[in-house]
């Protein structure tokens, strides 16, 4: 049976390429605007393309959050947050003045500062993950893989163990994260060729929340 | 030249630890894929949508996708065709041809392109390079310089796909849309455009020398060392080609091979399995 995907329609960003990656990858997927969507869900995706404290704003204008805390209180429903979407899983977030965030994975989103010589921001482009420790969304892809990023900013979560895999630029950032059944991903796996696509279906798996 | 035996040098040199990309140029007019030779004498090479799902099942790192008769023909970019391509993208894919304003660049990217190519109204007008990086992003603006050698070695800038000198210094341009905001540079020899006779890698070190930001060597790639000479000797960050992957045998998932085993950091894509 096919996964029935919502991609939250909050007005930021990418939302044909992400439907078509996920429809690739076998799910059926509708684009809303209307909170009360979620009700029918088995995966939620948060994609997102933006500033943080905008993007906040209108998940607020359209009744988001609290329609999200409810859904993914059902343990066989996951929530995959994207770029944007992922740092908005984060208690709060720095771009644009202080804002609160969904608050899923404790944590701030800070600008990245720039660590090495010849690093520049944004971050673009094609760059490895290294693997912290397993996780289902990971699953048959190698260590070092290497995803497509665009972003300035970076999740910093408190608890190590919320960090699947990091990046090596600026420093080291969290560029795959999850907590139960909360996941995110700095990168855009809707743009990532066939290891983004690998990711997309280990998401929408039926034995992603089996552990 | 420098020294690229170990990937650990490249890590330290322009562009950090991103990878190299290996850009496969798509150029259609009439909803036709075309190729020509220095950027003349067209001919038709195929379909556009079934190229890009071709070249989606081969790892490519990136796709650009040029209108070419868009500004000749003053239209605005063909947002259909365009959506109906990048729905089979699922890389990020760089659209040009036609983008005169910031709407339709906002069209564009509404339609799914990643990153956004400007040449002639550059050109006509610089401030548009600013603009448009303030609205979008610097990240998804890309101009293109289409150089020609001058006989006193310099080179110059044409706009309109090759046919009107712009008057202006090909070096000096890349200096000042870097400072206007430009993310990328897509660096065209006029010249050895679909000659596969190699890049100009002077023209390549001239500008990647000049600027910061990215440059992407076009025209001219007919084989897989001449990817290698363009990074290793001109320092581009990225190679497109078109004709050597229309015309030939070739393909981007070996040119990546080939310069992994030159030692150039080359993406580790998820069916790739190198030794």
């Amino acid at each position: 049976m096919m996964m029935k995907t919502i991609i939250i329609n909050y007005g930021m960003g990418n939302l044909n390429s992400v439907r078509r990656a996920l429809q690739e990858c076998g799910a059926s997927v509708l684009i809303s605007k209307n909170a009360n969507d979620l009700d029918n869900a088995d995966r939620i995706v948060l994609p997102g393309v933006g500033a943080f404290s905008e993007g906040m704003k209108n998940l607020h204008a359209g009744n988001w959050p609290d329609a999200i805390r409810l859904s993914v209180r059902n343990p066989n429903v996951a929530l995959l947050g994207i770029c944007l979407g992922m740092q908005l899983l984060a208690e709060r977030g720095y771009e644009n003045g202080e804002t609160e965030g969904l608050g899923f994975i404790p944590g701030e989103v800070k600008r990245m500062s720039i660590a090495g010589k010849n690093e520049r921001l944004p971050h673009v482009g094609w760059n490895e993950i290294n693997l912290l420790r397993a996780g289902p969304l990971l699953a048959g892809i190698d260590n070092q893989t290497d995803f497509y990023f665009v972003h300035s900013y970076q999740l910093n979560p408190r608890q190590k163990d919320d960090v699947i895999a990091e990046t090596p630029y600026c420093g080291n950032f969290a560029s795959v994260v999850q907590r139960g059944n909360i996941f995110g991903t700095q990168f855009h796996p809707e743009k990532s060729s066939h290891a983004g696509f690998q990711l997309l279906r280990n998401f929408l798996s039926r034995s992603l929340l089996d552990a | 030249m420098r020294d690229f035996n170990c990937s650990a040098t490249f890590c330290l040199g322009r562009c950090s630890m991103l990878k190299l990309r290996v850009i496969p140029t798509l150029l259609w007019k009439q909803l036709g894929l075309v190729k020509g030779v220095g950027f003349d004498s067209w001919r038709r090479v195929g379909s556009v949508l079934p190229a890009v799902k071709v070249y989606n099942t081969r790892e490519v790192d990136e796709l650009i996708l040029l209108d070419i008769s868009a500004t000749s023909e003053s239209r605005a970019p063909d947002y259909e065709s365009i959506e109906e391509f990048s729905a089979e993208c699922f890389v990020p894919l760089t659209v040009g041809g036609g983008i005169g304003d910031i709407e339709h660049i906002q069209r564009l990217l509404q339609v799914g392109a990643d990153k956004i190519s400007i040449n002639t109204a550059a050109l006509e007008n610089p401030s548009f390079v600013r603009e448009a990086s303030h609205h979008f992003g610097s990240q998804c603006i890309v101009v293109a310089i289409d150089a020609r050698r001058l006989s006193d070695g310099r080179y110059e800038c044409y706009s309109h796909c090759g046919t009107k000198p712009a008057g202006r210094s090909a070096i000096e341009w890349a200096q000042e849309v870097e400072f206007l905001g430009a993310g990328e540079i897509l660096l065209t020899s006029i010249e050895r455009d679909g000659t596969m006779e190699g890049y100009d890698i002077e023209l390549i070190r001239g500008i990647s020398e000049a600027v910061q930001i990215p440059v992407i060597a076009s025209g001219g790639a007919g084989n897989y060392h001449h990817f290698y000479e363009a990074v290793a000797n001109g320092g581009a960050n990225a190679v497109a080609a078109a004709s050597m992957f229309h015309f030939t045998q070739q393909t981007p998932l070996e040119a990546k091979q080939f310069l992994k085993a030159k030692g150039l950091p080359i993406r580790h894509g998820h069916s790739l399995r190198y030794s």
